[in-house]
């Protein structure tokens, strides 16, 4: 059992997000007020952008720069935007982790080749989606330190979700495509290529000619690391490739890293072996497809990501969801909560060697709630249940009491088992306590949310700081440990897991009869012109969904704010200075799902 | 059935009795100690009866195959349970989820890696055809494009029991094999698959020709032509492909009636 744990802190209250723009508009008058559907923001020159991020930071209080994304609107279609205006606008989301509340929305418009600075001096946490943007969009971010591809590899040709790039099996901007319906004159997309694969090559391009560039090595980023110049034996650094296939990296993910005996002076994360291309179908997909689609992010727990985008979408559309379905969507997301988080203890455990046997004892914890979810929604993992404006079908009889049986017998049980046989353990303890810590304040700048930020003692969680659905009605507390290594991540989990099931207790007692779905669920459906971010808490952190209307059955942006992706900006820090072997228990801490890091 | 214990000398006769040489007859006295089969169904039999797969998860699809190997479905009742990391170590290679084009030439570098006999089950929509993600423009339409496939298991992701049911096709295939035709005891062994490379975007060195054929004629690559609704509402599809790739088209829908008809 864990010695400390600190009393539940409570946020200071929402922040004024009109007068946080207003003290931005008194220091740059430049700066244009405009509102887009639900969403008020403030639209920034390039040239004044940092001034803005640090009036926001410095007298604002917004020290949590979420989410930084762009929109081509080359073809957009609406009625609301100018044409002639800048091709691209970089998108800012900053929220306040004190005070809690809505987000503070800044907008840059820039032009095709044009610069803008980098946020990476006021927020370092910026650094991994600038690189996706230039990646993805191919604007320059100056002064950024490490601009390279992430999602993709240096030497691919073209930004692949700017609106006129096209991949080769492409067929039309909008679904149902019309060779589908009403036509149903369909050919194999295979056959329309030469070659029968899904490439495009440039043209005068001879694959002879073609070398590969030359790999990215990181150098150190130890400051205490000597290279022999001073008068420190002269030793040789050895460069250590951990994946993209690698047992210990859940999934298909790179570490690169730099190593001087076993200690890493460097390390570089590699990306996009599981780049699934989810935002460019989303922006073609009508707005109900990409419900399973975001199923397939973070697969393990299908219902919170179901529900980030089902409340993002109800923001654009202003939609009321009845009190039943809101009741389910909180059982259910608390249920996969619990999922997520035994799956990640059981598996930090792997990493620090207790092989398989802690993970056995989660997954059959797990297997009980799949079952659940299975008769519910009809699938285990992907079960695409939500729709906009509540949930797809009411419970079958008889899933309460399994319910009642699984959250007040087997998993309080399961929970203080994992808790008697792991908490204590020797080798937890010293693998785990002062291993990989980052200070509260680290964290935040780099964007970090989640278990991470409350194992370091932030109590930041969107359930209590804008609560959405109905999670205001419970009685359950946001624990928080001091530490921030690796053990209070591991501890983090499995309390937060126990307030989960308190969650689910008070809410099948409380379940009301009624309504399931307001309105049609959006079978048919097109949203009002505008945009909108709804960001749910994750098991990982803040999952958020940037979504831009313009008034079409499609929609016209489509980006998720992913939490395991943000939070791989701190595995860098986290592990410079510890050895080789906790460098993959550090990684399993920040418990990231490639589908999400990737997508 | 009958409920009565099973009589343990007799369950052992049935159990090898499909082994048994169906020609040669052993003495009557030696009955219960001497077994005459062939080399090909002995060699099967302990091939499929302890088919190591490589540790090796892509996407969804892996989280069920580590779920299929846990607690409650327990592969090692089919002598399975030992996933190893290392591809030298391992029989039999589940590709579980999306195949990515960065990922592709791993992947082929581990099957290269793998001793003989090996094995490739595609796990999944993905893994099989591209699935869901199919027209992403970093998704490789199934594995089979880059590495042959013994097994496809359907479904999004498969349920464990799928996955089961695709590991005893694969051990029915196992068994129908002899070393009198499998590629790896032939003297020359099976070749190793060219590894894919990433260029401007990726390509197969065994289509090197096709594609410095395509890209040098001088005319624009033929894929790239489809337009979308922005071209003054005329529907995109295959309406605004060119010649060459309607003639495929055309080719490929008559193979298929053919194939249908025949």
């Amino acid at each position: 059992m864990s010695d400390i744990v600190a009393p539940t802190a409570t946020v200071a209250g929402p922040l004024d997000v009109a007068g946080t723009l207003a003290l931005v508009q008194e220091a740059l008058p430049d700066a244009k007020p405009v509102s887009a559907g639900p969403t008020d923001y403030l639209e920034v020159a390039p040239d004044q952008l940092l001034e803005a991020l640090r009036v926001l930071r410095d007298q604002g209080g917004c020290d949590l720069l979420s989410s930084i994304t762009c929109t081509d609107y080359l073809s957009y279609q609406g009625r609301a935007r100018a044409k002639d205006g800048p091709r691209f606008e970089v998108v800012y989301h900053l929220y306040s982790t004190a005070q809690g509340g809505d987000c503070v929305v800044l907008h840059v418009p820039v032009d095709d080749g044009e610069p803008l600075p980098t946020a990476t001096p006021v927020y370092p946490g910026a650094n991994l989606q600038e690189r996706e943007v230039w990646d993805l969009y191919g604007l320059v971010f100056e002064g950024h330190p490490n601009l390279r591809r992430i999602l993709l590899w240096e030497g691919f040709e073209g930004h692949p979700m700017r609106k006129d790039w096209h991949e080769a099996y492409y067929e039309e901007d909008q679904k149902p495509f019309r060779s589908r319906h009403p036509r149903a004159d369909f050919a194999r997309s295979e056959d329309k290529v030469p070659w029968g694969k899904n490439t495009r090559y440039p043209a005068d391009w001879d694959p002879d000619d073609w070398q590969e560039p030359v790999t990215y090595v990181p150098v150190s980023q130890d400051p205490r690391h000597s290279n022999g110049t001073g008068d420190r034996l002269s030793t040789e650094s050895v460069v250590v490739n951990l994946g993209p296939h690698h047992p210990s990296t859940h999934g298909v993910f790179r570490m690169v890293v730099r190593i001087e005996g076993e200690t890493v002076t460097a390390l570089e994360p590699d990306m996009g072996y599981l780049h699934r291309n989810h935002e460019k179908i989303g922006e073609r997909n009508t707005w109900l497809m990409n419900m399973p689609f975001t199923d397939r992010l973070d697969y393990i727990n299908s219902m919170s990501n179901n529900w980030g985008y089902a409340l993002a979408v109800e923001k654009l559309m202003g939609l009321e969801v009845p009190e039943r379905a809101e009741y389910l969507r909180v059982i259910m997301a608390e249920l996969s909560r619990i999922v997520n988080h035994l799956w990640s203890i059981g598996f930090i455990l792997n990493d620090l060697g207790a092989l398989q046997t802690p993970a056995l004892y989660a997954i059959e914890e797990r297997e009980m709630i799949l079952d659940l979810f299975e008769s519910v929604s009809g699938a285990r993992m992907m079960c695409n249940y939500l729709r906009f404006g509540g949930v797809h079908r009411d419970l079958p009889a008889g899933w309460a009491e399994r319910a009642r049986y699984v959250v007040h017998e087997r998993l309080p049980r399961a929970l203080d088992q994992l808790d008697d046989l792991l908490s204590g353990n020797e080798i937890v303890n010293t693998r785990g306590r002062g291993v990989g810590y980052l200070s509260a304040e680290q964290l935040i700048s780099l964007s970090v949310t989640g278990p991470m930020i409350r194992a370091a003692g932030v109590p930041y969680d969107i359930r209590r700081c804008e609560p959405y659905g109905v999670y205001d009605r419970f009685d359950f507390d946001i624990p928080t440990l001091p530490h921030s290594d690796v053990y209070d991540r591991y501890y983090i989990r499995l309390l937060e897991a126990r307030e989960s099931v308190r969650i689910v207790q008070q809410a099948l007692a409380g379940l009301p009869e009624g309504d399931i779905l307001a309105g049609k669920g959006g079978y048919v459906f097109r949203p009002p012109e505008g945009e909108a971010y709804g960001r749910v808490e994750g098991p990982k952190g803040e999952l958020g969904f940037y979504l831009v209307s313009d008034g079409k059955p499609n929609p016209y942006r489509y980006h998720i704010r992913a939490p395991s992706y943000i939070n791989l900006n701190a595995l860098a820090p986290m592990t410079v200075g510890y050895k080789v072997a906790d460098a993959i228990v550090i990684l399993g801490a920040i418990d990231i799902v490639l589908g999400e890091v990737d997508r | 059935m009958s409920l009565a214990p099973p009589n343990f000398p007799d369950l052992k006769t049935g159990q090898v009795e499909s082994y048994l040489h169906p020609s040669v007859s052993v003495p009557e006295g030696l009955n219960n100690n001497v077994l005459v089969t062939t080399v090909d169904r002995l060699y099967n039999w302990s091939r499929r009866s302890s088919m190591w797969p490589l540790l090796f998860g892509l996407a969804c699809c892996a989280i069920e195959m580590i779920a299929t190997a846990s607690s409650r479905f327990d592969l090692s009742r089919f002598g399975m349970e030992v996933m190893r990391p290392s591809p030298r170590q391992s029989d039999l290679m589940i590709v579980s989820g999306t195949v990515t084009k960065k990922m592709v030439p791993a992947i082929v570098r581990i099957y290269n890696q793998m001793a003989e006999p090996r094995y490739v089950i595609a796990m999944g929509a993905c893994a099989t055809g591209g699935g869901p993600f199919k027209e992403g423009y970093n998704v490789v339409s199934g594995i089979d494009k880059y590495v042959p496939v013994d097994v496809y298991i359907p479904g999004c992701p498969p349920t464990p029991e799928a996955l089961m049911f695709g590991l005893m096709k694969m051990h029915q295939k196992v068994d129908t094999q002899s070393v009198t035709t499998a590629d790896w005891y032939k003297r020359e062994g099976s070749a190793f698959v060219p590894v894919p490379q990433l260029g401007p975007d990726i390509f197969d060195p065994r289509q090197a020709d096709l594609i410095r054929a395509e890209t040098m004629s001088g005319e624009a690559v033929e894929a790239d032509t489809g337009g979308g609704r922005a071209e003054g509402g005329v529907p995109g599809g295959l309406r605004n492909l060119g010649e060459k790739a309607k003639a495929r088209i055309a080719q490929a829908k008559e193979r298929a009636a053919a194939r249908l008809a025949g």
